[in-house]
């Protein structure tokens, strides 16, 4: 019989929804059927702990007096420049941003130890944060130079917004080349030295719902240890790839942005991370709940990691030079005993992205939503799905000189 | 017979001095090279593990420093910070020694610190910065 949120939402109020986990209800209808499980489960909690990149936060820090405006100067957080291009006291602060003193790569690999996703952290965490804007006065907003400490207690609003965040599948990296490579994917052994992935397999929210059936614009979540919600299909998402005969795709497909407040959020599940040679980023953690609608919805809820199968791509040469190709195929348990075999040879494998955070993450959600101080909502709009056309573009360049401008 | 596992460090001057050979030869140790990191004009380190009897561990550490060798016990050389892991596993792919090591179950790392021989390829790959070297 089929449920609605509703209907779910009355139980969880009342302390009688049943909630498992992504990996709990995998053992579950292996002993009672997909069919009982379906009746007996209303909500199926994800979770995934891993750097994402195309994130970050906005917040507005008060009118000064007299008063500045950000917009058409310079801002920065620690020394890490903000975004203030859109008004006077607003800012947005990228995950990938970094002091402009920052070495970079001009002495490899780079170390990247401080970040606009360490900001992020340290905002979250309750520590004070140096502001320094310069700009230009105008008669409305006369002052050129704000220096001073800011603390998210005294934000007006501080907002986690990250247009792409938790990949449905992902690459697996290795280096085919002589000398070690410093990637967005880790370090990476030369001559497949070792092999490095970045999903939750069987707890990653989007694999458990592969189309898309459940998850769409408005779903309530678990973001950085606070409540956020779906906003909009995140950039790049890409749901036309292809899938196995489950339905999962085998390659990098759809993404989620997703915001929240903030000031809810902790530092346990919000994380600068820094990628040796690469960059800085946000480590961000995200739980997903699946309300139980129907026997399909379950069904998907139950892939387990030997199910869910992922690329083996070389990122010395065809990720940067954009080649297609894969050196072969392997499922996530396999990835999860510790090595792989790609082109004969044995490749010891490590994954940027935490399990056993993840699964923490799932029993937490699972957790609010039996006590009931989590409701499920409902999407307002659904996410575009395999059958809706949508791919993901590559750029066709116009040479600026050549072409003229349509 | 005892082990001892050191991180050996040489000023610049004694580079090219066949200080293995003399402790092997005239300290009947066995030397069992771990890592060496020798750049020209510059320190070398060399870690090494060094098996033989207690009284002949003594006079060849006792020659080490009579050189201006510095030695350091190993297991002070890396550190890792357990608040700031995540067990994310990026470090286990290459850690060659097993030092750094997951439970496949629970999927949490730990680190073993008598396995460590202080390679140091650890260090640029945790983006959380959890594995320190302390000199
Ligand atoms: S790379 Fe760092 S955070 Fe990840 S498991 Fe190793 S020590 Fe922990
Ligand atoms: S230094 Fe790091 S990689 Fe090397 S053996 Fe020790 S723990 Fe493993």
């Amino acid at each position: 019989m089929a449920k609605t949120i509703k209907e779910i939402n009355e139980r969880i109020k009342k302390g009688k929804a049943v909630v498992v986990t992504a990996e709990e209800v995998i053992e579950l209808a292996g002993k009672k059927g997909v069919r009982k499980t379906a009746q007996e489960v209303d909500v199926v909690t994800t979770g995934t702990f891993g750097p994402m990149c195309s994130s970050g936060a906005y917040f507005n820090f008060g009118h000064s007096r007299p008063r500045i405006k950000c917009g058409g100067g310079t801002a920065y957080l620690n020394n890490v420049p903000a975004y203030g291009g859109f008004a006077a006291v607003d800012l947005y602060i990228g995950a990938t941003a970094i002091p402009d003193e920052d070495p970079k790569n001009s002495v490899f690999p780079g170390e990247f130890n401080y970040g606009g996703g360490h900001v992020i952290e340290e905002l979250v965490s309750g520590k004070d944060v140096q502001l320094v804007v310069t700009t230009y006065g105008t008669d409305c907003y006369p002052r050129d130079k704000l220096e001073t400490w800011i603390n998210i207690k005294d934000l007006n609003e501080a907002v986690l917004f990250n247009p792409r965040n938790c990949y449905q599948n992902y690459n697996v990296a290795v280096n085919l080349s002589d000398k070690v490579i410093y990637t967005y994917m880790g370090v990476l052994q030369p001559r497949l030295g070792n092999a490095t992935y970045c999903s939750a397999g069987q707890l990653s929210p989007l694999l458990n719902d592969p189309y898309y059936k459940t998850i769409g614009i408005g779903t309530r979540i678990f973001l950085g240890g606070g409540i956020g919600y779906v906003s909009w299909n995140g950039t790049q998402h890409n749901p036309t790839v292809k899938r196995g005969k489950n339905g999962i795709p085998t390659s990098p497909a759809g993404t989620i942005a997703v915001m929240g407040d903030l000031k809810q959020m902790s530092s346990n599940w919000l994380k600068g991370a820094s990628f040796t040679g690469y960059g800085g980023t946000l480590t961000v953690g995200i739980g997903i709940p699946i309300p139980i609608l129907n026997e399909e919805i379950l069904k998907y809820t139950t892939m387990k990691d030997e199910d869910i199968k992922a690329q083996i791509v070389d990122y010395s040469q065809s990720y940067p030079q954009v080649q297609p190709g894969s050196l072969g195929e392997v499922n996530y348990k396999q990835l999860k005993s510790g090595s792989i075999n790609v082109n004969g040879k044995k490749a010891r494998t490590g994954s940027l992205s935490s399990y056993a955070k993840a699964r923490e993450i799932a029993n937490i959600l699972k957790n609010w939503i039996g006590k009931g101080t989590f409701l499920l909502s409902e999407p307002v709009a659904p996410l575009a799905s395999a059958d809706s056309g949508v791919t993901f573009k590559l750029l066709k360049e116009r040479p600026l000189k050549k072409s003229r401008r349509k | 017979m005892k082990k001892k596992r050191v991180v050996l460090t040489f000023p610049p001057d004694m580079i090219d001095q066949p200080i293995t050979y003399h402790l092997v030869k005239e300290h009947d140790l066995m030397i069992n090279i771990l890592r060496a990191n020798i750049t020209p004009k510059e320190q070398g380190r060399l870690v090494v593990e060094m098996i033989g009897k207690k009284s002949s561990l003594d006079t060849g550490m006792a020659y080490l420093s009579g050189l201006g060798v510095e030695v350091q016990p190993l297991a002070q050389d890396i550190k890792w910070h357990e608040k700031k892991c995540i067990h994310c596993t990026a470090c286990i792919s290459i850690c060659p020694s097993g030092a750094l090591n997951v439970d496949r179950e629970e999927m949490l790392v730990t680190f073993l610190k008598d396995k460590c021989i202080a390679c140091e390829l650890c260090i640029p790959v945790c983006p959380y910065r959890a594995i320190e070297i302390q000199f």
